[in-house]
């Protein structure tokens, strides 16, 4: 069974301008999205920036409202919800910010980061806390003296684990990763890829993965979507995506990725030019008349494709 | 940074890589005389042509900065002025660099900005850097280095704020304008995806050293040394499928903290024993054109994996 359930999402931003700052238009950062996430599983949404995957993320999470559409977890609909009785599902649903430098309270010490989340939702005396926290940190692989400092005092990649120290505190069933690495160094970055995969089979966790390095996004996700101006133009499995990639758009995020095999680059740059040559005379079959990118088809059992 | 010489030939791109903190943006900083003088201190030469930029003076390095070496900054968003209109920014450097008037300046420009693919020049000569998507702002600080046609252009991550597709974009602008002019181009990059797109050599730093050196095709093919070894180990890509990564123990040692001697990989390596390394480890040419430092390569090995190749 799904975990969660997004149908026919659509966030809306408004434009105001004009005569008593009215709201002239919109903005569809996302404009009629629809997957599943099932229970276990990494689920990888990728786009250029501006594509509104991020905006996405941040719906499920309900910090940005959604215009219709609804989000289903469990059997409750997140978009219907009020604020106080958005409290509990919040528990489950946590987040890993991209940016570790400005997504941690710089006057806040690390216990007092990581067990924020608990202070919300559960009466802990303070050592239990301590206790719980301390747990944490060494999950993540750092020294328990590291709850008494402050963020300045870490690395990136030590600060991202105390973002992801945090998320975990509550036990969530979806975290929502948000670019999770791509601040980091290559090095850094292994490290914590690695960790989020250990963390996923031994909490059994479920992850929305989103980003823009589709190298990343290939090791870590089963299932991709592609995002492309709000809209999705195609789903599917990771080899599907990445072997078989059916959309102009897909195709082209595919020829883009720099190969580390320096022998194939006279190849690829053939490939890319062919492509943008084919972009340019048919991208706009690929979209209706308004430039929306089409519904999408199935066209195998996990693989859709929005063509007309 | 200690200890490193490199060449860049015409015609030739020679990419620098490393994590944060191995020196390459202080290598960058030092070819262009750009660091703080009173705070640094530097040894050796950097030869362009028949001049040691080392040994110039403020005024003679003027004359070269901009009209003989060029520099692409990584974050064009603050290395742009945001109060100048971008034609004027890139018309600032003809100003000081030739003695054209004010209409071929403008000429030149609107040249430039069409050569890097800005779809309208008249339109963007007007704009002020906010106005530009990212990748605009790169294409019109590529414009503004090779405004005086430099022999030399340091591109200090160029493509690391930029999406995938703007990236390609981006490093096909390079080379093509590379075909042009027969330009070097010294790439600095974390992204070894980049470098085995469109580099000729790279040179691999570790904590200020240069720590293996060579032809692209050679040393993607055989890479010799630990670093550069688990470096390619780490990069998740279709070979490594969902396994897990390669990760390199502990962290880069700080600039206080380097050791003086003896290898500097060494801790991050401890399974290799210590007698392996060398005192004070040397380049070696393994192969022609082939450099490797410390002779702790021979005997690395992963510990419980398989390399990937």
């Amino acid at each position: 069974m799904a975990l969660l359930n997004v149908n026919d999402l659509k966030v809306y931003f408004p434009i105001v301008g004009g005569f008593f700052r009215r709201v002239t238009d919109y903005v569809r950062a996302v404009d009629g999205v629809s997957f599943e996430l099932h229970e276990g599983e990494t689920y990888g949404l990728v786009g250029e920036s501006g594509s509104g995957k991020s905006t996405a993320g941040k719906a499920i999470m309900s910090l940005n409202k959604a215009a219709s559409g609804e989000i289903l977890f469990g059997n409750k609909d997140i978009t219907k919800l009020s604020g106080s009785q958005i409290k509990p599902l919040r528990r489950d649903i946590q987040m890993i910010f991209q940016d570790p430098y400005s997504s941690l309270n710089p006057k806040k010490r690390v216990l007092d980061i990581i067990a924020e989340p608990l202070r919300n939702y559960e009466r802990m005396s303070s050592v239990e806390e301590k206790k719980v926290v301390q747990n944490y940190l060494d999950k993540v692989g750092l020294d328990s003296e590291a709850i008494h400092k402050y963020p300045h005092e870490f690395s990136g990649g030590q600060r991202q684990r105390i973002g992801i120290a945090r998320a975990l505190t509550l036990k969530p069933k979806l975290i929502i990763a948000d670019e999770p690495v791509s601040a980091l160094d290559v090095s850094v970055q292994a490290q914590v890829l690695n960790f989020l995969q250990e963390l996923q089979e031994e909490y059994k966790l479920t992850y929305l993965f989103i980003g823009h390095d589709l190298g990343v996004i290939r090791h870590m996700c089963s299932r991709i979507g592609v995002m492309y101006r709000g809209r999705l133009v195609e789903e599917g499995t990771s080899s599907e995506i990445y072997e078989n990639p059916r959309h102009l758009y897909t195709k082209r995020l595919i020829a883009a990725i720099p190969d580390i095999r320096p022998e194939t680059r006279r190849e690829k740059e053939r490939l890319r030019n062919a492509l943008k040559e084919e972009y340019e005379q048919t991208f706009a079959s690929y979209f209706d008349d308004t430039g929306r990118a089409y519904d999408l088809k199935r066209i195998s059992e996990t693989h859709s494709v929005a063509l007309p | 940074m200690d200890n490193v010489s490199f060449t860049v030939n015409e015609n030739e791109i020679v990419a620098v890589v490393g994590e944060s903190g191995c020196g390459k943006s202080a290598l960058a900083l030092s070819i262009m005389q750009l660091h703080n003088k009173q705070r640094t201190k530097i040894e050796g030469a950097i030869r362009y042509r028949d001049s040691d930029l080392v040994a110039l003076n403020e005024a003679q390095m003027n004359k070269l900065r901009g009209k003989d070496l060029g520099m692409i900054f990584q974050e064009s968003l603050t290395a742009l002025n945001p109060l100048m209109t971008v034609g004027r920014q890139i018309e600032e450097n003809l100003d000081y660099h030739t003695d054209l008037t004010k209409k071929a300046k403008k000429a030149r420009t609107m040249e430039l900005l069409a050569k890097v693919g800005i779809p309208l020049p008249e339109f963007t000569y007007k704009q002020y850097p906010h106005e530009l998507s990212g990748g605009m702002r790169q294409r019109s600080m590529i414009s503004m280095a090779i405004a005086c046609n430099p022999s030399v252009i340091i591109a200090d991550e160029p493509t690391t704020a930029l999406d995938v597709t703007i990236q390609a974009q981006i490093l096909d602008l390079l080379k093509s304008i590379q075909k042009k002019t027969h330009m070097g181009i010294i790439l600095i990059t974390h992204d070894l995806g980049v470098v085995a797109e469109i580099a000729d050599r790279i040179v691999v730093m570790y904590a200020g050293q240069v720590v293996e050196m060579g032809t692209v095709l050679r040393i993607f093919k055989n890479p010799r040394h630990p670093y550069t070894r688990s470096l390619m180990n780490s990069i998740p890509s279709a070979a490594t499928g969902q396994d897990r990564l390669h990760v390199i123990e502990g962290a880069v040692p700080s600039i206080t903290r380097m050791p003086r001697q003896g290898c500097r990989f060494k801790d991050r390596i401890s399974w290799i024993p210590d007698n392996t390394h060398e005192n004070s480890p040397e380049l070696h040419e393994v192969a022609s054109d082939h450099w490797v430092r410390c002779s702790c390569y021979k005997h690395f090995y992963f510990q419980g994996r398989k390399e990937k190749r």
